[in-house]
């Protein structure tokens, strides 16, 4: 039986990039593998979008530089007519494949991240006052949420898009698709986030901190937004990630079935819908690429998704 | 150390060190403990959360969580080895040779069979008899366990049973293997002190009776010294000492023993402070008769500072549209008291008593149903704007848990000024010096500020609890179980911190606790509360020497006996 000393030698603090680095969060993330690859595939894709101009050999929406010699040129191979060639091939209209993928991809991820904002706020929003408020609030909130969810989301993005469509002048039409197309991916995509968020609330409306907070007189909005909302803040961001990977796949299936993006302004799921036409008769990259670019960007913004949930979830370790 | 094996020996752990691999290093949760258990003998192992104690136990069954393992040392019984074996080989010796009894007894039985179906079924797993004679030493094993009408309770599921009870059944369950070593990971913890002692008293009838060997794990000095033989205290992974219990509590050796058993309140001699042994490099100190020089010297008007006049409280229990069809349940039913400045009023009960209702109605954290609440003569429960913001100005909270109270997501200047700022009682260019000094005097530094809650201990957060109650410069501070959520060493200081808050800053408090002991050391009178309604109000002295009602009388016998625990520290007793 010995004596035990406890001596804590002064340490210098770290900094606070080194308390980053040697966090928990950090530290999951650096061991695990899928996290970290598809952390790279999210990040390569949405720089190459957001650098499109730089990277694109042409400009798709310029009329001017397409040439319509140019059609259905297979990738890597010189065109017949044209001597061009093009990494990824062409479309029947000359437009560069590759150059389309990357602008059309800008648009897929404006969207995604648009309707995926407009939900969050919308649902937190609501999820918030329903949790705190509780009462008549509460099951008017709840109740609606659980009718649209008896609807599919597709459906009701389709439903709100057909109303703007109508309301909207034709002339404004194509400059307010990709509007429209937030509208409606955000309103459908809504109800999970309050469902959560109401969850959470009811849990940390329970504890002591936000008794601490009534005691000295803090109205509900300062409770509610100052107190509560960020302590539910971090399922709320699991469910943004994997919200925006089924945001750009609605917003794509909106596009494939041609009630999104227009042709003028092709997104991933307009060039899909382009290309599908013409797999059969021997053009498969025109489908191929922005389909396989598609994939790699639902997939790793969803395994993404799927680490955090695990990485901010301590039962899950 | 040298040792000596009697052949009867039921369990032997030797220089057993438990090791958890950390992304940190190895992080060892057990230094070489060692310990023995005879037959018949009741073995305490003691010591505060982070001690080593639950992982002893859970490496002698082969239970470590997680990558834990045995990386020293050797767990042996009837003088053969048994740690080390394969995970099949310690599933046969678990539950035939050692059982288990855990903390939370819901938990440990499983909630979709009847409480019969378990018992049978470990009984025919484990001694292989026919089902109608397992059936018949299920109700056999119920009896003894103390549960009434045994073959109606086997076709019960375990929810039909309350919390005493259930353990009741997991200590059956524990028995059905007739097992020769029962570990108890604190069996009562959960419980009040009535079923803690009926549960105890059990188990000390049980291990004379069939000459098992138990393993008794606890926080509680209390219940070592009324039950154990032996006791092994540990602290940080190491066994510090360890003895009969008689000796190791009455004369206590080591510095750490010794510091946990002056820390420890006792029922039958009020004093003025706890000794602060320290130990380990955790001594705090803390300066609260500094902050008197500002403090405002308010003279009270006469008469009591708050007055509860018959509060009643309803809770919706099962609700419906049609309001004859509403029940509700009456937590707290016609309570009345007074409370005078300076004073300190306790509220004792069981849990479910009301205790912490009536202090939330009196925060105002709580419409009252019926009656009012007086704040020097003046009626604050549904007063005006202004009269409510006044009370709120001049009284503050301290809440039970300490990881709950503070905003995990606030910064913890932030979450001391909060109170002050929000109710305009400083200006914004003095809060900073004031949270600095506040946090200053409370003994965690000016910088404390800077950090997150979670980088705080459970007795360093009470603290920063304590200085954003303080930052009001309140006059009424209602502590509602302080100390429940802390270890004994850190309850003694918070205790201290609370006395001389009342005896520097002459605070006026409402004090809830479920501790009587802890009662006894903070308060000048006490109301006894007993489903809801104030059954017995007197002295602090008075009512410990001489309890007036049945139920007072109860509760101060099922108190954990102190008398075995070494007086020393305590010469500053009045």
């Amino acid at each position: 039986m010995t004596e035990m000393p406890v001596d804590r030698p002064d340490v210098i603090p770290p900094s606070r990039l080194r308390r980053a680095w040697d966090s928990d969060f950090a530290w999951s993330f650096r061991h695990s593998p899928v996290a970290m690859v598809s952390a790279f595939f999210t990040a390569l894709l949405v720089l190459s979008a957001v650098f499109a101009p730089l990277l694109a050999t042409t400009n798709p929406y310029d009329p001017a530089s397409l040439n319509l010699m140019n059609g259905f040129t297979a990738p890597g191979t010189p065109n017949a007519f044209t001597g061009e060639s093009f990494l990824m091939g062409t479309d029947d209209q000359g437009r560069d494949v590759f150059s389309t993928i990357l602008y059309g991809m800008r648009i897929s991820l404006f969207v995604g991240f648009a309707a995926v904002l407009l939900a969050m706020l919308i649902g937190v929003t609501l999820g918030l006052v329903a949790g705190y408020r509780g009462g008549w609030v509460e099951t008017l909130i709840m109740r609606t949420a659980d009718v649209q969810l008896t609807f599919p989301a597709i459906l009701v993005a389709m439903l709100i898009f057909g109303i703007a469509k109508g309301v909207t002048p034709v002339e404004y039409r194509d400059q307010m698709a990709i509007w429209v197309l937030i509208l409606a991916i955000g309103l459908s995509d809504w109800v999970q986030f309050a469902r959560v968020v109401r969850g959470a609330t009811l849990v940390e409306r329970k504890k002591e901190y936000v008794q601490a907070a009534q005691l000295i007189g803090r109205s509900g909005f300062a409770i509610t937004f100052r107190h509560i909302l960020p302590n539910v803040l971090s399922p709320v961001l699991v469910i943004a990630t994997i919200s925006l990977a089924l945001a750009i796949i609605a917003e794509a299936t909106l596009s494939f079935l041609g009630v999104g993006a227009p042709p003028t302004q092709p997104s991933l799921g307009t060039l899909i819908r382009i290309g599908q036409g013409f797999l059969f008769s021997g053009e498969w990259w025109i489908l191929f690429f922005p389909a396989v670019t598609l994939l790699v960007l639902a997939l790793s913004v969803n395994l993404l998704g799927d680490w955090l949930r695990d990485a901010l979830n301590p039962r899950m370790r | 150390m040298e040792r000596f094996d009697m052949p009867d020996t039921l369990l032997t752990i030797d220089d057993l060190t438990v090791a958890f691999p950390t992304r940190r290093g190895l992080f060892e949760a057990v230094k070489h403990a060692a310990l023995t258990v005879e037959p018949g003998e009741i073995h305490g192992l003691v010591g505060e959360s982070g001690a080593g104690k639950s992982t002893i136990g859970a490496a002698i069954m082969g239970l470590l969580e997680g990558n834990g393992h045995i990386a020293g040392g050797t767990v042996s019984f009837r003088g053969e080895q048994i740690s080390g074996r394969d995970s099949a080989a310690m599933r046969r010796l678990r539950g035939k040779t050692i059982s288990m009894i855990f903390q939370d007894p819901l938990t440990s039985l499983n909630p979709l069979f009847t409480v019969g179906e378990q018992l049978t079924e470990t009984i025919q797993e484990h001694l292989g008899l026919s089902e109608r004679e397992a059936a018949q030493r299920a109700e056999e094993l119920l009896t003894r366990v103390g549960i009434p009408d045994p073959k109606t309770r086997l076709d019960q599921y375990p929810h039909q049973f309350s919390g005493g009870m259930r353990q009741r059944v997991v200590i059956a369950l524990a028995l059905c293997s007739e097992p020769d070593v029962i570990i108890a990971d604190e069996p009562t913890t959960a419980l009040d002190v009535a079923i803690q002692k009926q549960i105890l008293e059990l188990i000390r009838d049980l291990t004379t009776e069939r000459q098992v060997g138990v393993i008794l794990i606890t926080h509680d000095m209390g219940v070592i010294a009324e039950t154990t033989d032996r006791v092994t205290v540990m602290y940080m992974g190491e066994v510090v000492e360890s003895g009969p219990t008689a000796q190791v509590l009455g004369h206590p050796e080591h510095a750490y023993t010794k510091s946990l058993i002056a820390a420890v309140p006792r029922p039958e001699v009020k004093v003025r402070r706890f000794p602060q042994i320290s130990y380990g490099g955790r001594e705090t100190t803390f300066n609260i008769a500094d902050l008197a020089r500002n403090w405002p010297t308010i003279k009270p008007k006469d008469g009591p500072l708050i007055e509860a006049r018959n509060l009643t409280k309803r809770f919706l229990e099962k609700g419906s549209l049609i309001p004859s069809m509403r029940r509700y349940f009456t937590a707290v039913d016609d309570v009345s008291f007074d409370i005078q400045p300076g004073e300190v009023f306790g509220l004792v009960g069981e849990s479910g008593s009301g205790k912490s209702t009536i202090a939330r109605m009196i925060a105002g954290l709580y419409d009252l149903d019926e009656g009012e609440v007086l704040y020097e003569g003046t009626r604050v429960s549904g007063a005006d704007a202004q009269t409510v913001l006044d009370y709120r100005r001049d009284i503050q909270m301290i809440f039970q848990d300490p990881y709950s109270s503070l905003n995990p997501r606030h910064r913890v200047d932030h979450i001391v000024a909060e109170p002050a700022l929000h109710l305009g009682m400083i200006p914004k260019a003095e809060v900073g010096a004031r949270v600095a000094e506040l946090l200053d005097k409370v003994g965690l530094g000016a910088e404390a500020g800077m950090k997150y809650p979670h980088e705080f201990s459970g007795g360093q957060r009470q603290r920063i609890s304590i200085a954003r109650a303080l930052a009001t410069q309140p006059r009424f501070l209602i502590c509602d179980e302080p100390t429940s959520a802390l270890d004994v060493s850190i309850q003694a200081q918070i205790l201290n911190i609370l006395k001389d808050l009342q005896e520097h800053l002459g605070l006026t408090m409402l004090f809830i606790s479920h501790d009587l002991p802890v009662v006894r050391q903070m308060c000048d009178r006490v109301g006894v509360l007993k489903d809801g309604k104030l059954i017995e109000l007197a002295e602090t002295e008075t009512l410990f020497a001489d309890p007036q009602t049945e139920y007072t009388r109860e509760l101060l016998r099922l108190m954990p006996k102190t008398d075995l625990l070494s007086k020393d520290g305590l010469a500053d007793a009045v």
